[in-house]
């Protein structure tokens, strides 16, 4: 098993993480797959490029990890992100969780995947049809996220 | 056209926290007021010094040419009011006499900001942010406001400078310069500092690392810096970086990273510490 949260420069091999979470105790497995998409707030986007802190970063995920273990009792997550340039299409950022019940898999890796997105030092240039490029979220000084998780359900 | 400019030292304070007189404390072989009144020479065309009346006589101040103050109890803004009033087309040079750090590289960097259009220029305070009413400028357009406030009955003249609104605001380029002395605790650290050669700078400046992400290394044309600077928190060490390099962003919407941990924008940093400033994330 590898560390639950890793950078990675070329495509994320999913079939290896996925083998991470195997567990004959676990009977749902729940993954989240991020893409790039072709445009964003109304420009059409050719591809991207990822940056992040990653010592920073790496640190904040395996919190965010060992949070989402304690509050949804789930048995194991990985995750990857990618960095560099990113083709529209690519997978971005995968997040995989195993859990007893297909409940708590579902919600934990939901956790992960929006703390991910709201905590991590990691930062996104698009680069536009029109030529023009922008780091998101960095252009207007934009206010973070109000978020909110749903609480676990309890089990019988 | 800039109006000439004239220098006012305040020595009328009451120094009731001191003990003894802060104009008469010592700083090597001259006393405080002399020390202030020598930091103000090269940049004015006549220097007064600011009593209450019944200092005029004083030994220390009867060597000085004196404005005496016209109100009673007002503290150091009536100091300020009679120079106006009695040089009402003269721009004036404010400083107290109880900034024993004060030096000359940070006076010159106050005259050559002065902003002659505006109603004053003072350094906004590395402590709080508030503009420092007695290391200023004060033109001879603010001299009717500040008449109206001194007559609605107020007197601090922080606030006077906080809502006159046309002043300008300039960072110190030493943090401690300005850094006022009123009880013998607080003068005797003072002196500390100035016995070591270079002292303020040196006790002051500090080595860091810096790392620039995303649009601040854009912005900075760099990923990673070392720097000596006389900072001391990060909020400090951002605001001195903004004037050197175009940063588009406000801190507000930063966060900072310390020694590899989200840190405190108001925590003191320490030689060697490395910083990072994060802007708005985007993951995913």
């Amino acid at each position: 098993m590898g560390a639950p949260f890793r950078f990675v420069r070329s495509a994320i091999d999913t079939g290896a993480l996925r083998g991470e979470l195997l567990d004959a105790g676990c009977g749902g497995y729940a993954a989240f797959e991020g893409w790039v998409r072709d445009h964003n707030e109304g420009q059409s986007v050719r591809h991207l490029e990822y940056e992040a802190y990653e010592t920073l970063a790496v640190r904040e995920a395996e919190r965010i990890v060992a949070e989402a273990i304690a509050r949804f009792r789930v048995a194991h997550i990985a995750c990857a992100h990618r960095l560099g340039d990113l083709a529209v299409g690519e997978l971005a950022v995968w997040v995989g969780v195993s859990a007893a019940h297909r409940h708590e898999a579902f919600l934990a890796c939901r956790y992960v995947i929006d703390e991910i997105k709201h905590r991590l030092p990691i930062w996104k240039k698009e680069h536009y049809a029109s030529g023009d490029s922008g780091w998101v979220n960095c252009e207007r000084c934009a206010a973070p996220h109000a978020h909110q998780h749903p609480e676990p359900l309890e089990h019988a | 056209m800039s109006a000439p400019l004239y220098g006012l030292v305040l020595s009328g304070g009451r120094s009731t926290r001191m003990g003894q007189d802060k104009a008469a404390l010592r700083i090597g072989s001259r006393t405080q007021l002399e020390r202030t009144m020598e930091l103000m020479a090269p940049h004015v065309e006549r220097a007064f010094v600011s009593v209450r009346p019944d200092q005029r006589e004083e030994p220390l101040r009867g060597g000085f040419e004196q404005i005496a103050d016209t109100r009673a109890n007002l503290g150091p803004i009536a100091g300020i009011v009679a120079a106006q009033e009695r040089f009402p087309d003269k721009a004036w040079l404010v400083l107290a006499c109880d900034l024993p750090l004060l030096d000359a590289a940070t006076l010159a960097f106050l005259l050559r900001a002065r902003a002659p259009q505006r109603l004053a220029t003072a350094f906004r305070s590395s402590h709080d942010g508030l503009p420092e009413p007695l290391c200023a400028v004060y033109e001879p357009a603010s001299r009717r406001s500040l008449l109206a406030y001194v007559e609605a009955g107020r007197q601090c003249p922080r606030k006077f400078l906080v809502g006159a609104g046309d002043v300008e605001l300039i960072d110190e380029p030493e943090p401690r310069a300005l850094d006022n002395a009123n009880t013998p605790e607080e003068h005797a650290s003072a002196m500390s500092l100035l016995e070591q050669p270079n002292a303020t700078a040196a006790a002051a400046a500090r080595r860091l690392t810096v790392q620039y992400y995303a649009v601040l290394r854009e912005q900075a044309g760099r990923r990673e810096e070392s720097l000596t600077t006389s900072a001391r928190t990060a909020r400090e060490l951002y605001r001195e970086l903004a004037q050197r390099y175009p940063f588009s962003l406000d801190p507000t919407v930063l966060r900072v990273a310390i020694n590899g941990e989200f840190g405190d924008w108001t925590a003191p940093l320490a030689d060697g510490d490395s910083v990072v400033f994060i802007p708005p994330v985007a993951g995913g």
